[in-house]
């Protein structure tokens, strides 16, 4: 430094910086912190040669080591599948039955099941399959559109509901009032009717009793027990997915039916992730 | 600009002191001896320990003391403890701080003269020093020396040997946490877990340098214990002190010569030389002093050589001093309010962990309500709950259970993939395990009174006849 000047009071020398007529003392960092933050220069240099560094024009220098986080990430994707090849390979294997009654088979198919429904099924079936009120059919109750056996559920997850999959799950309810089928005032008789069934008090010798053998027994069934091979749900329940079990609600319903629809599974997930799909959705409640 | 000499008046005090080394003479005596026993016994449990075997039968690890951290387990002996029942281990600290603070309010810096790892290790360091160097005067000329072949060489071994009681302590650490013969091995084989050698490294770098250069300077600046430790003092309490009404006025003095008209202080700074932390004891207690009761060996060889009382230097409590140095009796009060309070709370909160170790329930259940649905209304109008139910099976044999609910008229309950046969669901826990159940309750509407019911799950042991009740909510609509 050109002025080696030294303040008298402390005895420790100035940068040579003075501001109205205040001077700054040289107080450097102290060694130990020098010395550390050079090593650090020199550490950084064997990270040049060893990993990754440089970009060039067409793209980096690769280092010795030539270390990539992605191969890592596969070689760790690679073990885990590995890890759990065992398991799959028995539930791949076995029936979802024969799934379900091996507690470890199950707890297993489990564990993952509620993964995979996180991952594809609760943005619309919501977490734990409480499903979404009139849009999305509740899957922990115990009244099932489709039906509730684990090998229902596995084929509608499979092939999906009213999609183009061939084998999806497929019927149309009629629109009973936008069609002209039955009038306002018969489409209001058999709502009343099913309201009645669906609260436990069937009005018996009514109007809309008649309405409903002639029209609607043939999908829901004698007393309205519903028909899971055609998708025809139970009436005789407060449990709806797409109205409320009111006269009102029903009334709607029949001038012009809501219907649902659900991909087809099978097209995205393998079997076997079907079959954990399958187990924990039965677990959820309903399962038959 | 006119060259102003620097006033030496006015220079500001430099508060930042450089760190003198401290080499304290080495003393037999009484305080020395005890010193020694404690290192060799604390050393005994800190390496021995872990290859302590206690057999727990087939299939549980037979390491006496032992933090299973992968297991979740942690053994001592006979006990087990299960992570939820961490509470003991809130209790074990409770004690440790009480204890620290009852042999404070007793006998002073009991723990810092004696016990703390941080004067243990210290000591063995200086006792590394000593053998390859010598004492005091010879340790302070060997820091002063040019560096030579000699020294260079002393040095060398001093810090290899540091190395080795370095290293082995922190395997008497890791060793703790593993099987230590299948740990000790691996470490030296480089097949340990890279979490065994990072706490290699943590513990057995810190002490090589806490006990190699921290030394005093831990005890003074960096220990909070020590700024507390001396809260707990009261006149009463035993401490290290000078009996300044005998020895001063101090001065040099000959052998047989008479000490009539003089204090007893011969002044010949044995117990400044003594010193670990290098203090002055005839200031009187001060914060750097741990309390070893090395200056009163010391002292006491100088009072025998002289023929003079022993105990110039002594324990002894403030409230006493004061006595003899009117020529009273001292009485010495170990039993104040103070010690007795802080003996009995100690005695409860022992007296709570053994009962709760005796009557330790082997099996406890915790429940977990789901949330997503919290109740679903069933095709027959009952409403149900689902809950995560867990037996935490605590012995090492497989239980045989039976589970049902109560408090609600009509409840059911059904285990998936379990099946119920008069009304109880049979499940099994497997032994030293968690078994996890997905339980469904299922009550009539008409019996739920409000949005959440109470009612009770009761487990059974089949075999032990042992019942766990836990009280649960049934969530449902509002009413």
């Amino acid at each position: 430094m050109a002025s080696a000047e030294k303040d008298p009071i402390s005895g420790i020398y100035t940068t040579g910086h003075e501001w109205d007529g205040i001077k700054e003392l040289n107080t450097p960092m102290p060694r130990w912190w020098v010395y550390v933050f050079w090593a650090c220069i020199i550490w950084s240099i064997g990270y040049w040669v060893v990993y990754p560094t440089w970009p060039t024009t067409t793209g980096f220098t690769p280092g010795i080591w030539h270390y990539s986080s992605r191969e890592e990430l596969e070689k760790e994707l690679v073990n885990q599948k590995a890890a759990r090849s065992q398991w799959l390979s028995k539930i791949d294997a076995a029936s979802v039955e024969e799934i379900e009654n091996d507690k470890a088979l199950r707890n297993y198919a489990l564990a993952g099941g509620r993964i995979a429904f996180g991952e594809n099924c609760a943005a619309c079936h919501g977490t734990g399959g409480v499903g979404t009120p009139g849009a999305y059919p509740n899957l922990a109750d115990d009244v099932w559109l489709w039906g509730g056996t684990l090998a229902d559920i596995q084929q509608t997850i499979t092939h999906g509901v009213r999609n183009d999959d061939p084998d999806s799950r497929n019927s149309v309810m009629p629109s009973f009032g936008e069609d002209g089928l039955l009038t306002a005032e018969q489409i209001k008789q058999v709502a009343d009717y099913v309201a009645s069934v669906s609260h436990k008090t069937p009005a018996a010798g009514s109007p809309g009793e008649a309405i409903f053998a002639e029209n609607c027994v043939v999908c829901h069934g004698e007393g309205a027990v519903g028909n899971k091979d055609v998708g025809a749900p139970p009436l005789n329940t407060l449990v709806r997915t797409f109205t409320k079990p009111t006269s009102e609600g029903v009334a709607g319903q029949v001038t012009k039916p809501k219907m649902g629809s659900m991909p087809s599974w099978g097209r995205r997930l393998d079997k076997a992730t079907i079959k954990e799909l399958a187990i924990y959705v039965h677990s959820l409640g309903g399962g038959q | 600009m006119n060259a102003v000499e620097p006033d030496v008046a006015k220079q500001p005090e430099n508060l930042y002191e450089e760190t003198k080394r401290i080499h304290p003479r080495t003393i037999r005596g009484t305080f020395r001896s005890i010193k020694w026993v404690v290192m060799v016994v604390l050393m005994a449990v800190w390496h021995v320990g872990p290859f302590i075997r206690w057999d727990r039968g087939a299939g549980a690890p037979d390491q006496a003391i032992l933090i299973d951290m992968t297991g979740r387990r942690a053994y001592f002996f006979g006990i087990e403890i299960w992570p939820q029942e961490v509470y003991y281990i809130t209790g074990l600290l409770l004690i440790a701080g009480l204890a620290l603070f009852l042999m404070s309010a007793v006998a002073g810096r009991l723990w810092c003269g004696f016990l703390c790892f941080q004067t243990v290790y210290t000591d063995l360091f200086m006792l590394v020093e000593r053998v390859v160097v010598g004492d005091r005067g010879k340790r302070i000329s060997f820091d002063r020396r040019k560096w030579d072949l000699d020294k260079v060489a002393r040095k060398t071994v001093i810090l290899f040997l540091w190395a080795l009681i370095s290293l082995a302590c922190g395997l008497g650490f890791c060793l703790f946490f593993g099987d230590a013969f299948t740990l000790l091995p691996q470490i030296f084989t480089g097949d340990a877990g890279a979490g065994v050698y990072t706490f290699l490294i943590i513990v057995g770098g810190g002490c090589f340098m806490m006990a190699g250069w921290g030394r005093e300077q831990v005890c003074i600046y960096v220990c909070p214990y020590s700024r507390f430790q001396s809260a707990m003092f009261d006149e009463h309490s035993m401490i290290v002190a000078y009996e300044a009404w005998r020895g001063e006025p101090r001065g040099a003095a000959r052998k047989n010569q008479s000490f009539e008209g003089r204090g007893h202080c011969i002044d010949c700074k044995a117990c400044i030389a003594a010193c670990p932390t290098g203090l002055d004891i005839r200031m009187g207690n001060q914060l750097a002093c741990i309390g070893c009761a090395l200056c009163i060996d010391a002292c006491d060889q100088m009072m025998d050589r002289y023929k003079l009382p022993r105990g110039l230097i002594s324990y002894d409590s403030i409230i006493a001093q004061e006595a003899r140095a009117e020529g009273k009796v001292a009485k010495m009060r170990p039993f104040r309010s103070r010690t007795v309070i802080y003996a009995a709370m100690i005695a409860f909160i022992a007296g709570v962990m053994v009962y709760g170790l005796t009557f330790r329930s082997t099996m406890e259940v915790s429940i977990l309500h789901e949330r997503s649905p919290l109740y679903v209304q069933l095709g027959s109008g009952d409403f149900r709950n689902g809950y995560t139910y867990k037996v935490l099976n605590m012995v090492r044999q497989e239980r045989r259970l039976a589970l049902h609910a109560e408090g609600i008229q009509g409840i059911a309950v059904d285990v998936v993939g379990e099946t119920v046969t008069e009304g109880k669901a049979k499940i099994s826990a497997d032994g030293d395990s968690v078994a996890t159940f997905r339980v469904y309750a299922t009550a009539p509407e008409n019996e739920l009174k409000s949005h959440a019911t109470p009612f009770t799950f009761v487990l059974e042991d089949l075999d032990s006849g042992t019942i766990v009740r836990s009280t649960a909510t049934f969530m449902g609509p509002d009413k």
